[in-house]
């Protein structure tokens, strides 16, 4: 496909999901709103681009992976997986009600979603594993062997939040993943500038989680992560990438989409009916 | 039992491809050599990261394998109990974690390192199947059993360099959930776990001399209890004494007490360690200062009588 009517697509594919994602939050009242909108552009380019998956067989085992490590701003996810096709719209109306499928956190009783979210920190160590299996051959050497005889059998996309880099087995994670070589595997941290309660800055300074990926030996780029353009041409970039695992630190803008919240700690906010109208007359799709 | 557990998981590996074997910088024994000759990508070590070690292994399972994780029993459960609760036991994860060197009795190393806690911590974590063997062929059939179940399971070990005695033969029948009774008897119950139902049985044995008849089972499953067993022996024989090498809080002890005070309550003794953190020392001398010993079960036995004929 053209490259410019592609992002089109997915752009018009993020606005989608922005809205889809507003309409969930509301039916418990509130959401994680910021974290949600940060990603919604590169979680549209995974799922409408990226990704080796099958909606229709959820389960396939040959499946590209995605781990949202962060948990969180899982109505975003749930508008993707509907979009796709794993849950049925009207499912959406579910959301955080007791019993659902659709959690507060994701959960891997939902179609699509692979690893359960919510404990921070966790995500890209299941990763980690799930890229290493992709890999084992039953017989014969092939993961720890260089050059590996056989291609890994799918690749694994992690997404971690900013604020989540403050957990010390992200960097477990992160050893691993190179001791392995696992090429397969792309860690894409939403770095929004904000965490639960304040800025990442002043809760504590990682100075750059680029260099620090860079140290741990991985390949490693920064997007902005809002700008569809970059995504995809990232998204691109790691599938050329080979004996090394991927970082991808994505500066988005906690609440994008939303110019009264925009780089505010809109972490999880109440939705009102203000906010509702306002969303739904700027995300039309 | 480091040893039975090792060669059933290079049978299971022989026969079952999915098999994997992981590693936080825990020493794997007879495991190395066969698995790096025979199939060298199914033994994996993350280095001494014992949390990214229970984590990696349910993501090893999402990639459909079956992993049988290794490494000291403490940090399992201490460096890696929300990975286990997270990952493993509310994804329902086909993940099999072997807690090494578990208990109080470990000789030479001290408390950092010994676990007291890991039954009254793992218990409360719905969908785990807790094991706990008590002998080198318990221990062999307890890693097939675990293998064949599809879901997540702990299996408890003690010290990894100690021998034990053999109690069982090899046609023992081992079923997960499903207690063994190793000598019958009327007058009270001795149940024991892990590597304590040796001393179980020789106080029994003893008992008999003095023409009283004490029942010894071996709860070898901690999670699902083997209610029937348990409540039938409570009926039965009136009186019972557990005997474990962890924390009596929330243990063995704590499991029998709760399931009987409900359902059949009846005189009840715990031996085991008493809320206290290990010590340095031989095997022995842990034993000794713990009161995990023979006599320290004896004593119990005459207690747990003396209440069940003050109940008549």
């Amino acid at each position: 496909m053209d490259k410019e009517k592609l992002i089109q697509e997915l752009q018009a594919k993020a606005v989608r999901l922005r809205r889809e994602t507003l309409l969930i939050m509301k039916e418990m009242g509130s959401g994680w709103l910021g974290g949600s909108f940060s990603s919604a552009d590169f979680i549209a380019a995974l799922f409408f681009y990226r990704m080796k998956h099958d909606p229709r067989n959820a389960c396939w085992s040959e499946r590209d992976r995605l781990i949202i490590s962060k948990g969180h701003s899982c109505e975003v996810i749930y508008a993707a997986l509907a979009e796709s096709g794993y849950i049925p719209r009207e499912e959406l109306k579910t959301y955080s009600h007791l019993g659902s499928r659709l959690q507060t956190h994701v959960d891997c009783r939902t179609p699509g979603i692979d690893c359960s979210g919510g404990s921070l920190g966790l995500g890209l160590s299941f990763a980690v594993g799930s890229a290493m299996g992709a890999y084992i051959l039953p017989e014969k050497k092939n993961l720890s062997s260089s050059p590996r005889k056989q291609k890994a059998r799918f690749r694994v996309y992690c997404v971690l939040g900013d604020g989540e880099c403050n957990e010390g087995q992200v960097w477990e994670a992160a050893a691993n993943a190179f001791h392995y070589k696992l090429d397969n595997l792309t860690a894409i941290v939403d770095s929004n500038k904000f965490q639960s309660t304040g800025a990442v800055r002043m809760k504590m300074d990682m100075i750059s989680l680029a260099e620090k990926f860079k140290a741990f030996g991985w390949e490693t780029r920064e997007m902005d992560g809002n700008n569809m353009k970059e995504v995809v041409d990232t998204l691109d970039w790691v599938l050329t990438v080979e004996g090394k695992p991927q970082a991808v630190v994505a500066h988005t803008i906690k609440g994008k989409g939303f110019p009264s919240l925009e780089n505010t700690n809109c972490h999880f906010v109440k939705i009102t009916d203000d906010l509702l109208k306002k969303g739904l007359e700027a995300f039309v799709g | 039992m480091y040893s039975a557990h090792n060669r059933a998981l290079i049978e299971l590996a022989r026969k079952n491809k999915k098999i994997v074997s992981c590693y936080a910088d825990f020493p794997p024994g007879e495991v190395a050599e066969v698995f790096q000759n025979e199939f060298p990508d199914r033994i994996i070590d993350v280095g001494i990261a014992e949390g990214h070690l229970i984590t990696s292994a349910a993501g090893l399972a999402d990639a459909g394998l079956i992993p049988f994780t290794h490494c000291h029993a403490l940090f399992a459960l201490g460096r890696g109990y929300n990975q286990i609760r997270q990952n493993v036991a509310y994804d329902n994860r086909n993940v099999k974690i072997v807690l090494c060197n578990s208990g109080v009795i470990w000789g030479g190393i001290g408390p950092s390192h010994l676990a007291i806690e890991d039954l009254a911590a793992l218990r409360a974590i719905p969908n785990l199947v807790i094991l706990s063997p008590s002998d080198a062929v318990s221990t062999e059939k307890a890693t097939f059993a675990a293998a064949d179940y599809v879901g997540p399971v702990i299996l408890r070990l003690p010290s990894v360099g100690a021998t034990y005695p053999t109690l069982y033969k090899n046609d023992l029948e081992f079923k997960i959930g499903k207690a063994i009774c190793l000598r019958d008897g009327k007058d009270i119950t001795l149940m024991a776990t892990g590597i304590l139902v040796k001393d179980a049985l020789e106080v029994s044995e003893a008992l008999e001399k003095k023409g009283i008849r004490a029942r010894v089972l071996d709860i070898h499953t901690i999670k699902p209890l083997d209610e029937k067993a348990i409540l039938a022996a409570a009926k039965e024989t009136g009186a019972i004494v557990t005997v474990e090498d962890a924390n009596i809080l929330g243990g063995l002890g704590g499991a029998i007490a709760e399931l009987t005070s409900e359902r059949y309550p009846v005189p009840i003794r715990r031996v085991g360690v008493k809320d206290q953190f290990g010590e340095s020392g031989t095997s022995e001398e842990i034993k000794e200062c713990y009161g995990l010993t023979p006599a320290m079960i004896k004593k119990a036995v005459h207690h747990a009588r003396k209440a069940k004929r003050g109940r008549r």
